[in-house]
């Protein structure tokens, strides 16, 4: 039997936290993901069953929306599922059942890695962070971009909150990418 | 260089990748009599015009999809920024 211990990307057994200044970066490993795909000519099938998931409209270019389930725009005909890993760890079959062969649904689970960032200048560090114009974004924007040469979504969760997704494998590239622009503004 | 990308409004040429000539959608039917010819114009000739050019740019650093730019190549002026995907099903591709 082995007996295996679950760490999150940054190698550790509990989550990592750093606060500099009045901001924060938070490492959050309990997050479920699935892609999901439309398939050709089956678009408006699987906006109905995005809806029936997230309980909302699935969202428009570059916006986020849900409850329990949410999903964010991530390309053409393209959404993200995100929910709380303890109560859908199995999202992408939960997802499966209701979007059945409409779209494409790849688990994403672990494939990317989530820092929430948050405090009074958490636009002068998402400034120095990336080219997306975070200012602009206003709450449930979402947004492809890089942040140190890695393609990353970014979420605006509140006015002085985002999350970033970053590749999994790279966690540390981007942690520390991170958190060197919470140290240049503090 | 600013792209108008026609989901997500401006964003800097930087997060794109150049793919070349926006001809290559036009791939040729490998069942012609005429393919090896075809095939041969297809991967090697391509027109290098000192103006207007429609190119192939990839979103890499965006939501990845693939666009048309009409791109003045003396001038760098964008005149017209068009999904790939829309380009190709108008002309019977990409079914």
């Amino acid at each position: 039997m082995h007996d295996l211990t679950p760490i999150t990307a940054l190698g550790s057994d509990e989550a990592r936290i750093d606060t500099i200044g009045n901001l924060t970066c938070r490492e959050v490993p309990e997050v479920a993901l699935a892609a999901v795909s439309a398939r050709t000519g089956k678009e408006s099938q699987t906006r109905t069953a995005i809806k029936k998931l997230i309980k909302a409209d699935a969202p428009d270019v570059n916006r986020f929306d849900g409850g329990t389930v949410s999903a964010f725009w991530s390309g053409p005909e393209q959404w993200m599922l995100e929910a709380s890993f303890d109560s859908h760890e199995d999202l992408a079959a939960r997802a499966k059942v209701i979007l059945k062969t409409n779209a494409t649904v790849v688990e994403q689970t672990d494939a990317w890695t989530r820092f929430d960032i948050f405090g009074d200048d958490v636009l002068d560090a998402m400034e120095l962070l990336c080219n997306a114009n975070t200012r602009s974004m206003l709450v449930g924007a979402c947004t492809r971009s890089s942040i140190h040469h890695l393609g990353c979504f970014i979420l605006c969760r509140n006015t002085n909150k985002f999350s970033v997704y970053g590749p999994r494998a790279s966690a540390g590239s981007l942690h520390h990418a991170i958190l060197t622009a919470l140290q240049t503004i503090a | 260089m600013i792209i108008n990308h026609p989901l997500l409004g401006p964003r800097d040429s930087a997060e794109f990748v150049y793919l070349g000539d926006a001809s290559l959608i036009e791939r040729p039917d490998p069942a012609a009599e005429t393919a090896l010819a075809d095939f041969v114009d297809y991967a090697y000739m391509r027109e290098n015009p000192a103006g207007s050019l429609r190119e192939l740019w990839f979103h890499e650093a965006g939501d990845r999809s693939w666009l048309v730019v009409t791109r003045n190549t003396m001038t760098h002026d964008i005149s017209d920024v068009q999904m790939a995907r829309d380009v190709a099903r108008k002309i019977g591709r990409s079914k």
